[in-house]
């Protein structure tokens, strides 16, 4: 069980590459390669030892391999200060990394085909997920999509991983025009998929979803809510999810999830507070109790 | 030499003077995955309430320069779990259990201190008194030195005697030092300050406030001056009141300045989002500056820089 443990430790960068519209870095990290299954993600520190940005930035482990007792591949945009500052990053320079954290994308038992749904960068943590499953002997199915062209990520790679690999972009730049949705559909149904996973933003999260159950077939989803500590203190990524027993908790993203079965997100209220969620104002009241508008941290 | 940093806040006693700020460490199981919490003088838990409690909507948290914006909105279980998973849990690991209470009136308070009372283990109880009053249309209990005073003698009043119990301040007053000698008067056996400082910040591509809402509380090393302010003018207005130090502890100098000012503990909230392990780093760095001072007692430094230029530090 301790194996499962995340570290936290000063990695030593190997690359810093430019792939399509992203960044990626890779880092000497041998303990969280080694623990790393797919779907998990790490928390890095930006800024240096003093820097005025105290919270972790997360991304999804793209890539692990066995070199320099292994190391860690992760993508990014640049999009604010943390980002920019990680890619000014050189070789040999040292970044403070906790990881592997959030639960994996559980894995089927049988070999099953599995088709793997990506928005943007969200692909990124769909390519160790599809060696994995390929290991397994699932037959997997890629469906990519970006806003245009150069947003689409590893198509080579996805090619290369996949059965087949379907492309959609908003303008029509490469592959379909249009969104994942609407392609996975026809993959679905091609490749008799018996099973979803899919990472990206919210709205592509809740269609996959609603497809999904169209076709009566499970599917995993893997948000990219915002984290700002990764290891589960500051509850800050929280989501909307049901649980075993019925009952909607604001669950976090860093160690409920990041993946969670796509049925039970309740999609169209994050960033809300459910009135029935666990702990709603006014859930419960006890008889003596005013339903209260309550704040305060 | 390796320094004593046994710390003595009235009948609280830790083995030393670090702990964590409330609602900074979750339950103590996250922290205990990357240190011993048994370690560190103590866990100051999330403001506990009576029932489960959903929090804030997302976004919760921004960040700004040096520190944060937070309105999580005291997400958590509620006393019955946390008696029954929470606590348990922290006791088994060794470690020393401060629960921080919070309520909508003081009878709330009360129920959680006759609670914590009725169960083994509790090191100490804190007040969190930055939280809406059901009675005055949700005003801060710190915001009005009459209902904070209410709240802490229903505390004292339902705590076992031999559990200390202080009451935790926000800065965000007119007059800091009238409210704290109100808490003591009504019971508090020492102070905990500060809480989050109200602040804001808005996002110019969405051009909403970047914590749903509106305001939030500051947080981290950009509101440690005034943190520090706070202790001191406490410390000198009351020195023989026990104060437990935070905002913006990120390193072992920054404790120092705690416990110079009159701190008589430290503990770190924010640095923990950024180092998981900031506790025992805080811990080590501390002591390892006591050693380059010559410092034998850490208590010997408690509110060292109140006294007259030149005097000597007696360790
Ligand atoms: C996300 C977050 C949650 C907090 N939750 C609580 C709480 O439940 N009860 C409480 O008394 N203070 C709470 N605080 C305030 C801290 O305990 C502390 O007083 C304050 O953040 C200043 O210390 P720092 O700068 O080291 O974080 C919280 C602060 C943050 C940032």
């Amino acid at each position: 069980m301790n194996d499962f443990r995340p570290v936290q430790m000063s990695s030593p960068v190997l690359t810093v590459r430019q792939v399509d519209a992203y960044h990626a870095i890779t880092v000497v990290a041998p303990g969280i390669a080694e623990r790393f299954r797919s779907g998990q993600f790490i928390a890095v520190a930006v800024g240096g030892e003093q820097s005025s940005m105290l919270l972790r930035r997360a991304f999804a482990i793209h890539d692990v391999k066995p070199d320099y007792g292994g190391t860690v591949e992760f993508l990014f945009a640049v999009r604010g200060r943390g980002t920019a500052w990680l890619a000014e990053r050189r070789s040999r320079d040292l970044l403070d990394i906790i990881g592997p954290l959030g639960k994996p994308f559980p894995l089927p038992r049988d070999p099953v085909n599995c088709v793997l749904v990506g928005g943007g960068y969200g692909s990124a943590p769909l390519f160790p997920l599809a060696h994995a499953l390929r290991r397994r002997g699932c037959r997997v199915d890629l469906v990519l999509g970006a806003a245009s062209a150069g947003q689409v990520f590893g198509a080579i790679t996805a090619r290369r991983v996949a059965e087949t690999a379907t492309f959609t972009t908003d303008d029509g730049s490469f592959g379909v025009r249009g969104r994942v949705t609407d392609a996975l559909g026809q993959v679905i149904e091609d490749a008799r998929s018996d099973v979803v996973y899919a990472c990206g933003p919210m709205p592509m999260l809740r269609e996959v979803t609603a497809l999904a159950a169209r076709h009566d077939i499970p599917v995993q989803v893997s948000v990219e809510e915002t984290m700002a500590c990764g290891t589960g203190v500051c509850m800050s990524c929280v989501v909307p999810v049901v649980g075993g027993d019925g009952i909607t908790r604001m669950a976090r993203s860093c160690v409920d999830g990041p993946v969670f079965r796509g049925e039970r997100v309740r999609f169209d209220d994050v960033g809300t507070i459910p009135f029935d969620a666990l702990g709603a104002p006014g859930w419960k009241a006890r008889g003596d109790e005013e339903s209260p508008v309550r704040e305060a941290g | 030499m390796i320094p004593d940093l046994r710390v003595r806040l009235g009948e609280l006693e830790l083995v030393n003077p670090v702990m964590t700020a409330a609602g900074c460490a979750g339950s103590g199981r996250e922290l205990a995955q990357f240190f011993d919490i048994a370690r560190i003088g103590a866990v100051v838990t999330k403001s506990v309430m009576l029932e489960p409690r959903a929090g804030r909507p997302a976004p919760r948290i921004a960040e700004t320069p040096s520190g944060m914006l937070s309105a999580v909105g005291l997400q958590g279980p509620g006393i019955e779990v946390f008696l029954q998973r929470d606590l348990p849990w922290l006791l088994s690991r060794g470690a020393r259990a401060a629960v921080s209470v919070a309520g909508g009136g003081p009878g709330e308070y009360a129920e959680l201190a006759r609670r914590l009372s009725e169960a083994p283990g509790v090191a100490m109880i804190e007040v969190n008194l930055s939280s809406p009053d059901l009675a005055r249309r949700g005003r801060h209990f710190a915001h009005d030195p009459e209902a904070a005073a209410r709240v802490v003698r229903a505390v004292r009043a339902e705590a076992r005697p031999d559990i200390p119990v202080f009451a935790k301040l926000s800065p965000d007053v007119p007059d800091l030092v009238g409210l704290a000698r109100v808490c003591v008067e009504a019971g508090a056996d020492g102070l905990a300050m500060i809480n989050t400082v109200r602040g804001m910040a808005i996002d110019v591509d969405t051009m909403r406030p970047a914590v749903a809402g509106g305001p939030g509380g500051l947080s981290g090393p950009a509101i440690r001056p005034i943190a520090l302010a706070c202790v001191y003018e406490v410390h000198a207005a009351l020195p023989e009141v026990p104060v437990i130090g935070m905002g913006g502890v990120r390193t072992g100098a920054d404790a120092l300045e705690f416990l110079l000012a009159g701190a008589g503990a430290v503990a770190v909230g924010t640095a923990i989002f950024h180092d998981p392990s900031a506790c025992v780093r805080v811990l080590r760095e501390l002591e390892q500056a006591l050693v380059e001072r010559g410092v034998e007692r850490v208590a010997s430094l408690v509110g060292a820089a109140h006294r007259a230029p030149g005097a000597a530090v007696r360790g």
